[in-house]
Formats: structure tokens, sequence, C-alpha cells
């Protein structure tokens, strides 16, 4: 925990209150609807608003009372706003060059031909920046936060001004960016399928407060927060990858000890993934059933159930050794199947992805 | 050439360099305050504006007068300059430029200060965090992206010291060689109905003008069309 912060700010027709203690690896996503503070939050923490608060990071104090604060151009981060805001007057190597020149040379921890790579950035670097994609020019932006080897990336909804086809370009360059660079990344976004492919922490924000926050998939499947009460309602599994060319075309993880097998991915054995499950996938079933399709047929205990999203349905969690995944079933199945907490059931899942 | 005499070319010498002089030093006292009021949050900053714009709607001949009794010998400003032993500026070359300048301040402070509005904004920030400096940000990012305002009130500045006649008949008097500029010369070819002259010196005047026009529209647009995404 080494981002601590404390802001409270009243504007009048807003009001922000937060105190948080983040962790200092992997990607926090602070997540809410427009206008739950999550931007201004960001904001803060970068220096580029100044309300009353302490802030401090690594141990550093960058904000506290009304004297001690540390101006934006002084704090080691890198921040990446929804619209890419090249600078136009300049070649996009230059705008990459912009912040990287302004770091003393001992002190670049990510190197230029680094972040090129990583980003595909080569046949860019002599354009304009109104001369690119929307897409392009994300990239162009995230690649210029990274060459300040910032100690800590803030994200501000890099996705939500793209359109779909840009945004499927970008985030896997953001995957690999947290899976290849040691950075932590608090990453603002208002859209649970970016959360759910890139976040490890989740912090809920709603007007102004901080609702919950915790690792993702605790509070995915949280019995009081609204996740579990949607449509697309899922969790994401801690799994292992057993076997990446197993047959028929798939490949084999580990959940907790059982097998789950998924299609083929090109990932390399032993590496630790995160699959996603939606609760609509997921069917239950009293003893393990034979002569059936679902390929994947998981053990799990039953923790508890609720009210579903139509007076049909329920909502059930399940425990899958330390885990907890979600099941979506019929009022009608759960009473004759006579489901009670902390009974012995067989998951059966239908589609299961790679998160 | 056009049949000018050397009191004519004098005339224009000394236009020439009343332009040049006064606009850049005009441009330069004035980023400062264009910078400011593009920034402020301040609410006294309507009266500052009003005052920059004063020289718009005042007659020449008004600021001549005052800047003659402030720059004069018995004037708080010539006066003061008197007792130093550096000697009053009414009827010199010096005056005349405080007052060109005077004049031109809305057509310079104008075009920067909403130059300025449009460059800064998120670019600014996204400067800060690739940490650049207050200082490094203007001149990185805020110069380069107000050439364009830079241009405007260089020209407008120039061209407006050009034309000038009233306030400098008034500060600086009508002295061959020293404040005596074309458009003065102009009214005294034509006091002394020698037309022909006046019509030279006039010419010179449309011709240059236009070229220099000319030259900076045609600059302009080789200019990156910048856009402040």
């Amino acid at each position: 925990m080494t981002l601590q912060l404390e802001f409270n700010v009243d504007r009048g027709d807003f009001a922000l209150d937060a105190k948080l203690s983040l962790p200092s690896s992997g990607v926090t996503a602070l997540f809410g609807r427009s206008g739950s503070g999550k931007t201004t939050l960001l904001r803060c923490i970068a220096g580029l608003e100044r309300y009353p608060g302490h802030l401090s990071f690594q141990g550093d104090i960058w904000q506290s009372g009304p004297g001690a604060f540390v101006p934006t151009h002084k704090r080691p981060l890198g921040y990446v706003f929804q619209e890419a805001s090249l600078f136009p007057h300049l070649r996009v190597a230059q705008n990459l060059e912009y912040g990287f020149k302004r770091i003393p040379r001992g002190q670049r921890r990510i190197q230029w031909d680094e972040v090129i790579q990583l980003l595909g950035l080569e046949p860019l670097l002599t354009r304009y920046p109104d001369e690119i994609s929307g897409g392009q020019r994300q990239r162009v932006s995230l690649g210029r936060a990274l060459l300040t080897s910032p100690r800590l990336l803030l994200m501000d909804e890099p996705l939500a001004s793209l359109d779909a086809a840009s945004k499927d370009e970008i985030l896997p360059f953001l995957e690999r960016l947290r899976d290849e660079l040691a950075l932590p990344i608090l990453y603002v976004s208002h859209s649970l399928e970016e959360v759910i492919r890139l976040a490890d922490h989740l912090v809920l924000l709603d007007d102004g407060k901080v609702v919950a926050q915790g690792n993702l998939q605790a509070l995915l499947t949280a019995r009081e927060l609204p996740f579990v009460q949607t449509e697309t309602s899922s969790t994401v599994l801690d799994a292992r990858v057993v076997d990446p060319e197993s047959e028929d075309g798939l490949t084999e993880l580990d959940v907790g000890g059982q097998p789950l097998l998924i299609t083929r991915h090109a990932v390399p054995a032993g590496l630790s993934v995160r699959v996603r499950i939606m609760a609509r996938d997921v069917g239950l079933a009293l003893a393990p059933p034979e002569g059936i399709s679902f390929l994947n047929c998981l053990r799990v205990t039953l923790l508890d159930s609720q009210p579903g999203i139509t007076p049909s349905q329920l909502l059930v969690r399940l425990k899958l050794g330390e885990q907890i995944m979600l099941s979506r079933i019929s009022r009608r199945s759960a009473n004759t199947m006579r489901l009670q907490p902390g009974q012995t059931l067989y998951a059966l899942i239908k589609g299961a992805a790679l998160s | 050439m056009f049949g000018l005499s050397d009191a004519d070319i004098t005339a224009l010498w000394i236009t020439v360099k009343l332009a040049s002089v006064s606009t850049v030093m005009l441009v330069i006292l004035a980023t400062p305050l264009a910078w400011w009021l593009a920034r402020t949050r301040w609410r006294g900053k309507v009266m500052i504006e009003a005052l920059v714009a004063m020289p718009l709607v005042m007659p020449p001949t008004v600021i001549g007068f005052y800047l003659l009794v402030l720059l004069g010998p018995r004037g708080w400003i010539g006066g003061f300059l008197e007792s130093i032993g550096v000697g009053h500026l009414a009827f010199s070359f010096t005056g005349i430029v405080i007052g060109s300048m005077l004049f031109s301040v809305p057509f310079v402070v104008q075009p920067l200060q909403n130059a300025f509005t449009s460059a800064g904004g998120r670019v600014l920030e996204v400067a800060a965090t690739l940490r650049a400096s207050p200082m490094d940000r203007f001149f990185t990012v805020i110069l380069p992206l107000s050439r364009r305002g830079f241009l405007t009130a260089g020209v407008l500045s120039f061209a407006h010291s050009l034309g000038e006649f009233g306030m400098i008949l008034m500060i600086g008097g009508n002295i061959p060689g020293r404040t005596q500029v074309a458009s003065i010369s102009i009214y005294n070819h034509v006091e002394t109905m020698n037309y022909s002259a006046a019509h030279s010196l006039s010419l010179v005047l449309v011709l240059s003008s236009f070229t220099l026009l000319m030259a900076i529209f045609a600059l302009n647009r080789r200019f990156k069309v910048v856009s402040v995404a």
C-alpha cells in the first residue's frame, strides 16, 4: 500500500471525499459513472488540480496541508489523457522526445527502443499528429508518457474517445504494458469490460464517495455490490496454463487444482492467466453428469444465493478452492435441486475466455 | 527612383525605422501582459482590457497631446529625465517611438491574448506531466502554437505605425531628419501644392505596404495550419 491519499473537494455542485491506500503494483481501476469523481481524483493525484488533502507515493510526500505541494512537473508520473492531446506543432518523434529529453540519462529506466517496439511506433515517427488515426495518436501519447520513465502511470479513460476498432488496437498494448513493465498503473474507466481485462484491483466510486475497493474478483462477486446484478455479471478466476496445445484445438488450464479447457491460445505453459466466466454461462448439477456437451465440469461448494435480475432467476455464489464464481440459474431448478449452502455441486461451464 | 528627393528618402527611412523599432519593442513588452490577461481569473481584468483598447477609440491627437504634456520639459516624465540630465523627449525620435507603441497596444495585445488563450489548456497540462517547468512550457508549447498571433500582431503594429500622422505631429513635430515621417512629408508637399512629390511618396507607401502584406500572407500560408486537439 504505497499510494496514500486523502482529498476533500467541495466545488458547490460537486463534492469528492476520498481516502484510499492503493497498491504500488499492478493495475488499479478507478471505476464509476460519469460525475462520480474518478477523473477529479486522478487530476488531484497528478497535481493538475489542488484541493485540501494529503498525498504520498512510496514514502515521498506530494501534498500535505496548505503548504507542501509538489508541482506536477516535479512528480515522477506519466499521464495519459482521454484525448491524445499531442503537440500539434511537433512530429510524432518530437512529441515522444518531449518528455524523454527532460529526464536525465541516468534516470531513464524505460528506453527509447523499448517503447517504440512495444507500441509499434516506428512507422509513425516522421508524421504530424493530424496525419495519423485516433488510435495511433493514443498509442503515441501512451509512448510519450512512458518515455518519462514514470514511477506511476495515470490513465484517464484512454480508450473512451476511440471507436471500437481503435479500442481493439490499443487494448493488447495496454495488456503488454501491464505484463512487461513493472509499473503501477491507475486506470480511470466507466467501462466494466476494460476494467475486467486490465485491472487487478478495483476502486468503486459513486457520487464522490469510495463505495468499495479490493481485489477485482472479490468486488465482482460481492453480494452487496451492483456487479452481481447485471446481465453480464461475471467472475475472473486465477488460473495457470498446463498444456497450451492440448488436443482438439484446446488449451488446458489449472484452476484451484481442477482442469479447465478453453479455446487454444498462444500462451506458454506455467503462465498465470485470468479467465473470465459469465454467470449466465454456468449451470449446476448435483452429480458429475455424463453424456453432455459441456466440456468443463468443476467441483464447487455452494456459498449462498440471492434474487437474480428477474423474479424467475437466482444468482448463486460458488466457492472453487479459495476463489468465488457466479452462476445464474432459474428459481425452479434451485427448488427442485433443493440447493443448500455448503452443498457440493458440479459447475458446468459453457464458455470461458482468457481475460 | 520615383523622383524622390533626399528629404523624402530620409522621411521614408525614419518611417521604416519608427515602425520597426516600435513594433519589436511593443511585441516584447506586450507579451507578458497578453499572457497575464489570457491566464488571470482576476475580476479587475476587464479594466485592464478596456485600458488596452482605449487607443482604438481615442483621436490620435489626444494621445499625442497627453504624451507631449507628459514627455515635454515640464511633464512628469520629461521633467524627471531633464533633471537627471538625459533631456526631455518631446520632438525626439524616442518620443515618437513611445507614442507609436502606445498607439498600437491594442493591435498587439489582442491577437497575442487570443493566441495564448487558445494555445493554453490541455496541451499545457500535458507538458507539465512531461516534466516541463512553467517557463519551459511557455517557450516550447505556447510560443510555437501562438506564432500566427505574433505574425498578426507584428503586421498590424507595423502597418499601423507606417501610416500614423496626427499623434506624431503632436509629440514629434515636423523636424526633417528626426521626426518627419513619410505621412507628414506628404502633408507638407500638399500644403506647398507640390502634388507630383506627394504622388511619388504616396505611391511608394502604397506599393511597399502592399508588397509587405503579400509577403506576410504568403508566409502565413506556408506555416502548418495548427489546431489544438
